[in-house]
């Protein structure tokens, strides 16, 4: 079973039925694979704060979110996840590809990287990063951990995760 | 009229639908008008109202009324493509067009200049896309409601605002009690 294959069967089986997405070349499998799969409703968006907004909504209205996008969106969302995500006390697992790590090609691409995690505990959010392959092993405790405490929580995955970019 | 004075107008057929309500005066004016466990005030977050109603309206079978305003909107186009390719028939997008940052000191938004949200929504897809004036929006809403077919509507109104209060409720409150009347 491919990673991704295997990310997108813990989000079924943690319930997760609504998924919104915007697009990263590392995340193209994942979301080829909630594309595909029949008890996901898959909407992408044209925005992050825009997708917070949909998954938001869609919770109220009793479905599992979850929201995929890359680490730049942390730049984008931050006061979406403050008053809205957290204000509202709403669980988000956030899948992010975390560009500009080890084996980046593109240099303007580290200068999010060095902020996301700061970032990300300056707004107190339970953050785990996925380095190797086997870290995938942890996800269906993180999205059980994520709708127990109604928390937005970040899921860092790196170029060394999803096996790097290829020949460079 | 103000917008105000068109939520007092509606407020008897908001009362039975879901609604979710932009951040700032107008959430205020509904939350003093009809206060209703169906209203979902957005006390942040400006121009998620349309996104937050869509994904709820994907999310459930209920009407849902996204009530909106043309700054807000302008805050966040982004919006109207997905609603046009994503279409919930349970779906209103109600924009209150009144040319202004209404909420801020009715500053002038480009929506009251050469901007047309009912040409970008068409634009962008959105297949019933309907412009009133202020005092035909009652109307118009409820014929929305009775179509079952996603609609649009563009509400051309005065600009202008009332003193009234800020909302105090928790917002985890707001939240609760809005899940419960979505569920019931």
């Amino acid at each position: 079973m491919s990673i991704s294959q295997k990310i997108v069967d813990d989000f079924v089986a943690n319930g997760i039925e609504f998924v919104t997405t915007v697009p990263c070349k590392q995340l193209a499998g994942v979301i080829e694979e909630v594309e595909a799969h029949d008890s996901i409703f898959h909407i992408p968006s044209n925005k992050e704060d825009e997708g917070m907004g949909l998954c938001a909504g869609a919770f109220m209205g009793g479905k599992r979110p979850a929201i995929i996008m890359q680490n730049t969106a942390i730049g984008v969302t931050i006061n979406t996840l403050a008053t809205l995500t957290q204000y509202y006390r709403m669980p988000l697992p956030m899948l992010i590809s975390y560009r500009g790590e080890l084996r980046e090609p593109v240099a303007c691409q580290v200068e999010m990287a060095v902020h996301t995690k700061a970032l990300l505990n300056q707004l107190s959010i339970p953050t785990y990063h996925f380095h190797k392959e086997s870290d995938v092993d942890e996800l269906d405790a993180i999205l059980k951990y994520t709708f127990m405490c109604n928390k937005p929580v970040a899921i860092l995955t790196d170029a060394s995760f999803w096996g790097g970019y290829g020949d460079q | 009229m103000i917008r105000s004075e068109i939520l007092r107008e509606i407020a008897p057929i908001l009362r039975d639908q879901l609604v979710v309500c932009n951040i700032g005066l107008p959430s205020q004016e509904l939350h003093m008008i009809d206060d209703q466990p169906s209203n979902f005030y957005m006390l942040g977050t400006m121009g998620l109202s349309s996104s937050i109603g869509l994904g709820l309206a994907l999310s459930q079978p209920k009407t849902v009324i996204s009530i909106d305003g043309d700054g807000s909107v302008l805050t966040n186009l982004g919006t109207l493509p997905t609603i046009a390719n994503n279409v919930a028939d349970n779906y209103i997008l109600l924009i209150i067009d009144n040319g202004s940052y209404g909420s801020t000191g009715d500053q002038p938004t480009y929506a009251g200049k050469k901007t047309k949200l009912e040409a970008v929504a068409t634009a962008c897809g959105c297949e019933n896309v309907v412009t009133c004036q202020d005092v035909d929006t009652g109307r118009v809403l409820q014929a929305a409601i009775d179509s079952k077919q996603m609609t649009v509507i563009v509400s051309k109104c005065d600009s202008g605002n009332i003193k009234l209060p800020v909302i105090t409720m928790d917002p985890v409150v707001i939240r609760d009690r809005f899940m419960n009347a979505v569920a019931s």
